[in-house]
């Protein structure tokens, strides 16, 4: 039963030899999908950064606690997209394997489902992929549960600041087309959006939503285009993204903002629309400027052989990173003490730096990113520093 | 109008999906819940050959098809075959089945995982409109019902029109008088489930133009393919190729007029209430 | 009662007790398990009970149990937990009741698609029900904890049994028999087939809601891709079948083992899990034709038929 993943040990033996110096390891669970429904997302943002970590922690010779050193032993689970699953191994890491700390699972409904074990064993769960409209119910039940990515207010309020901003600039007329995927983020962006979009005195002229899994999304796209928007905002999931980007080059909507959400900034997005993709506006984006997160896309491409995504890989990175700053800092594994000094200090990570509000709630996040000059870079934030300006859509090429 | 046409294109795609699952239901009698996964592996084939060789999805097809006809050939003879001959009667041949497949289809995400990786394969091809009669369409997704409707056409003078073909219709009648009439039933059933996969496997590369697959996703279109293929009859390819159409402009026709919420919710109600009047299906035989 | 009656009665007693003392144990990862074994013995049982005599495969369950959890998650701001087990209860039957009359004409494998589309065809309503609110997933924090749950499926899985035997004893279990052996048999006799079919189904339509109650709280977060997961339904079917539905001990011979398999293979392989999980149902089908009773029972007789 060999679960570590052999070559991070070997590499991590190899420059203890060099020092000579007998490392202690830390044993880090890490529960996702890589199969069923989410996996698609999880291997490209999830996944990948785990890898990327432990190689990071171990190749810098591992955690100095105090005045010992730890390298990282990941203790992987393929929870096949299932609560069931998930639960079944985070209470494994907590009980069989002993786990020092187990990294957060991955979606909103997953880390939920695995919340109550995480806090029963005294376990910080620095969520990356979790949103929620409810953050102080669930503090108060969750005090060890943290939430990096954002809320859906958060969201919205980005996008419709931009579209004010292009509104007022003459740039962008009035109507809007909404769309959005009938699943938990989709349906929350949706219902956050109406009255924003109709405080802000923008028009909704068409607004509908499509189950997930829809397998053609053109009558979709033409009833948008029938209403002859000057904006198309979709709140939708990857496989759509793609179906939905297709279908607005195909019927050639001609509007001045485009928006789509998950997986607008995959680098899949550009590799398979190309300079169509230019002007696009997503959920996300990054200080694609800032050199951290250059030197980060360099080593995951390096590490991992493919490019993290403008958003939720560095996302998911920095809570990994959050982790290790902790352990660092606290300079113990004792886990009290490390949740501790996560509620009481910030953290620098690979998007700049976290704070917490007092709800466990990360407050500065990227809400809007645009792809421009073949880069997704973030034009909105709550407090992120490097928002580009936003270009409007000019046509499909 | 451009309902019936945007409805007909995509029970094009429906057609695709299934047809290949009736024959191996209705003609080798194997409920194929891994139908899905050869329907992901052949749209895999059509993005690693376009992304890494240039070899446009239309040509795959043909490269597809003999892989997955020899492939599922094979899985007939060794793994599904002695469960056939094995089983006692009829039930335990549909429950072996079932068990068997459903394993089969983890075996396949499993392997394609470990091959491709579990990332979405998407790439773009002939994403291009086309107008006819004054509406755009996607040229992927006209030249994908083309390919089915080619498909359709060549599998129906085949079944009905060359011996063989005939042969095959008679075991999925009645297997036992078949092998009465001398006709080597254990052989054409495994021809018939190796068709069946390679027509799938066809169905993936060619839907694949349009939509992004992964490895996990099989299962949404064994779902979709089980019904169509109840829908329509089992063991009649016209009745799936209707289903299919009827299902294809009935999501359309939802989605433009009443809510594109309510499309997956309105197939599931067809297929119910199809089932409730005509219990064995558009064009089944009913048994007594 | 009889002899073996009595016998078999007390020692499922015991053993039923021996299970309840599982949290006593105070092991978080062997209750973990216990609970993932008891709601599949649950749910595999009660399929068993219906899907055993009758040979109609339901594909159902997780309709049922999606049911279950809205209900919980839908009620547990405004009633007390406990009455919304019986209310899931309720429901599961009331929808198994109508699936059952109106899939009567159904046979064989009609059914079973029937049933994994209405599955879905509810998962649907409720998707758009909740876009069309402006809900998104819905909370279910409680109190409750897994010693609970735990607690909670062992006595639900003690009353299927119970239902089970009862049924086997009753007149209705005189008419299942009839009616597995042959269903024109029992039509000629005077037995109402149609609706020998319906109450039955309502087991494990009832059961399945019941569980899904039960579990809602566990997950915390209900949405429909978590609540309505095919993937439910089929592992009901094969742990059963891989237990044997002969028998009413058939199904939980299928999912201890089962269970056990599992929680090894992902344990040990996170990234070959599914892999090896297709591998090992191909291997049971072929070297387990009969289930684990089949197994079971050829080593009774073999020990009986041994000379002593």
């Amino acid at each position: 039963m060999t679960r570590p993943i052999l070559k991070w040990t070997l590499a991590a033996a190899v420059a203890f030899a060099a020092s000579s110096v007998m490392a202690d390891t830390l044993k880090i669970g890490a529960v996702g999908p890589k199969t069923g429904p989410l996996a698609g997302g999880a291997v490209v943002t999830y996944w990948p950064n785990v890898q990327l970590w432990a190689h990071d922690v171990n190749a810098r010779g591992g955690l100095k606690v105090g005045d010992k050193t730890y390298t990282i032993e990941i203790f992987e689970y393929d929870d096949q997209t299932n609560p069931a699953q998930t639960i079944a191994a985070v209470q494994r890491l907590a009980t069989q394997d002993k786990a020092d700390f187990i990294l957060p699972p991955y979606s909103t409904g997953l880390n939920l489902a695995a919340a109550p074990i995480y806090d029963r064993y005294g376990y910080p769960q620095i969520t990356s992929t979790a949103t929620s409209d409810q953050v102080e119910k669930l503090s108060g039940q969750f005090p060890n549960l943290y939430i990096t990515l954002g809320s859906a207010s958060g969201i919205v309020n980005g996008l419709v600041d931009t579209m004010k901003g292009l509104r007022d600039a003459g740039t962008l007329g009035n109507t809007i087309a909404m769309v959005n995927v009938a699943d938990a983020f989709g349906i929350e962006l949706a219902e956050a959006a109406r009255p924003a979009f109709k405080e802000a005195g923008f028009e909704i002229v068409y607004d509908t939503s499509y189950p997930l899994g829809t397998q053609d999304l053109s009558p979709v796209m033409k009833g948008a285009k029938d209403a002859k928007p000057s904006a198309f905002i979709a709140f939708s999931y990857p496989p759509d993204t793609f179906g939905l980007t297709e279908q607005a080059i195909i019927e050639d909507l001609d509007v001045d903002v485009f928006f789509t959400a998950v997986a607008t900034a995959f680098p899949a997005y550009a590799g398979r629309f190309g300079a169509a993709a230019e002007g696009v506006m997503g959920i996300g984006g990054v200080n694609a400027d800032d050199p951290a997160f250059q030197e980060y896309a360099a080593r995951h491409k390096d590490v991992t052989g493919n490019a993290p995504d403008y958003w939720a890989s560095a996302m998911v990175y920095s809570t990994f990173q959050i982790y290790e700053q902790a352990i660092e800092g606290a300079g113990t594994i004792d886990k009290a003490a490390v949740a501790e000094y996560i509620k009481s200090h910030d953290f620098d990570t690979v998007i700049g730096k976290i704070a917490w509000d007092e709800h466990n709630n990360n407050p500065a996040y990227w809400t809007v990113g645009q792809w421009q000059g073949g880069v997704f870079r973030g034009v909105a934030s709550t407090g992120r520093d490097g928002a580009v300006k936003p270009i409007v859509k000019d046509g499909w090429k | 109008m451009d309902i019936l046409f945007t409805g007909l294109l995509l029970g094009g795609t429906y057609a695709l999906i299934a047809l290949g699952l009736n024959l191996q239901y209705g003609m080798a009698r194997v409920i194929n819940l891994a139908n899905g996964e050869t329907l992901v592996a052949g749209g895999f084939g059509a993005y690693w050959f376009f992304t890494a060789q240039q070899v446009p999805p239309l040509l795959t097809v043909f490269l597809v098809a003999p892989l997955a006809f020899a492939l599922n050939w094979l899985i007939y003879v060794v793994v599904l075959r002695p469960l056939v001959k094995r089983a006692k009667s009829r039930g335990r041949i549909e429950v072996d089945m079932i068990l068997t497949t459903f394993g089969l289809s983890f075996v396949a995400v499993g392997l394609m995982l470990a091959l491709f990786g579990g990332d979405y394969f998407s790439y773009s091809y002939l994403a291009r409109p086309i107008t006819l009669i004054g509406e755009t369409y996607a040229l992927n997704r006209v030249t994908a019902f083309l390919g089915a409707a080619l498909l359709c056409v060549a599998l129906w003078l085949w079944l009905y029109h060359s011996r063989t073909g005939m042969s095959v219709r008679a075991i999925s009648v009645s297997p036992e008088s078949a092998g009465l009439v001398g006709i080597d039933v254990p052989r054409l059933a495994a021809l018939a489930f190796a068709l069946g996969g390679a027509i799938t496997a066809m169905g993936g590369a060619l839907v694949s133009m349009f939509l992004t697959l992964d490895a996990s996703t099989g299962v949404i279109f064994t779902l979709k393919a089980l019904i169509i293929v109840i829908m329509g009859g089992v063991g009649d390819i016209r009745g799936t190729i209707v289903a299919a159409l009827l299902l294809g402009v009935l999501e359309t026709f939802v989605a433009t007029v009443i809510d594109p919420g309510l499309t997956l919710a309105s197939a599931y109600l067809l297929f119910i209430l199809i089932l409730l009047l005509r219990p064995q299906g558009l064009f089944g035989r009913s048994r007594t | 009662m009889t002899r073996p009656e009595v016998q078999s009665l007390s020692i499922g007693t015991v053993l039923f007790a021996l299970a309840a003392c599982l949290p006593f144990l105070s092991d978080a990862y062997l209750l973990s398990i216990g609970v993932t074994i008891a709601m599949y013995t649950v749910l595999a049982t009660s399929w068993a009970l219906f899907s055993g005599p009758t040979h109609y495969i339901s594909l159902a369950t997780a309709a049922f149990f999606g049911l279950g959890a809205y209900t919980t998650a839908l009620g547990i701001e405004h009633l007390p937990y406990w009455l919304l087990l019986p209310i899931a209860g309720v429901l599961g039957a009331v929808l198994a009741a109508l699936v059952g009359l109106a899939t009567l004409r159904l046979s064989g494998v009609y059914f079973v698609i029937f049933t994994l589309g209405l599955a879905e065809l509810v998962r649907q309503i409720i998707t758009w029900g909740q876009n069309m609110s402006g809900t998104k997933g819905l909370y279910v924090l409680t109190a409750i904890t897994e010693e609970h749950i735990y607690w909670q499926l062992t006595a639900l899985a003690a009353l299927v049994f119970l239902t089970g035997w009862l049924i086997a004893r009753s007149r209705l279990g005189f008419a299942v028999r009839i009616l597995g052996d042959d269903e024109e048999v029992a039509r000629h006799v005077g037995i109402h087939t149609a609706r020998v079919k319906v109450l039955l189904f309502m087991v494990p339509g009832a059961v399945a809601a019941i569980t899904g109650a039960m579990l809602a709280p566990r997950y915390v977060y209900i949405e429909p891709a978590i609540a309505f997961t095919p993937m439910l339904s089929f592992q009901v079917v094969i742990m059963a079948l891989l237990g044997g539905t002969g028998r009413l001990w058939g199904p939980i011979v299928g999912v201890i083992p089962f269970t056990f398999l599992w929680e090894a293979i992902s344990g040990t392989f996170p990234n070959q899990t599914t892999l090896l999980l297709g591998l090992a149902f191909l291997a049971i089908v072929y070297l387990l034709p009969n289930g684990f009773t089949g197994l079971l029972e050829a080593a009774r007789s073999r020990l009986k038929g041994a000379p002593a």
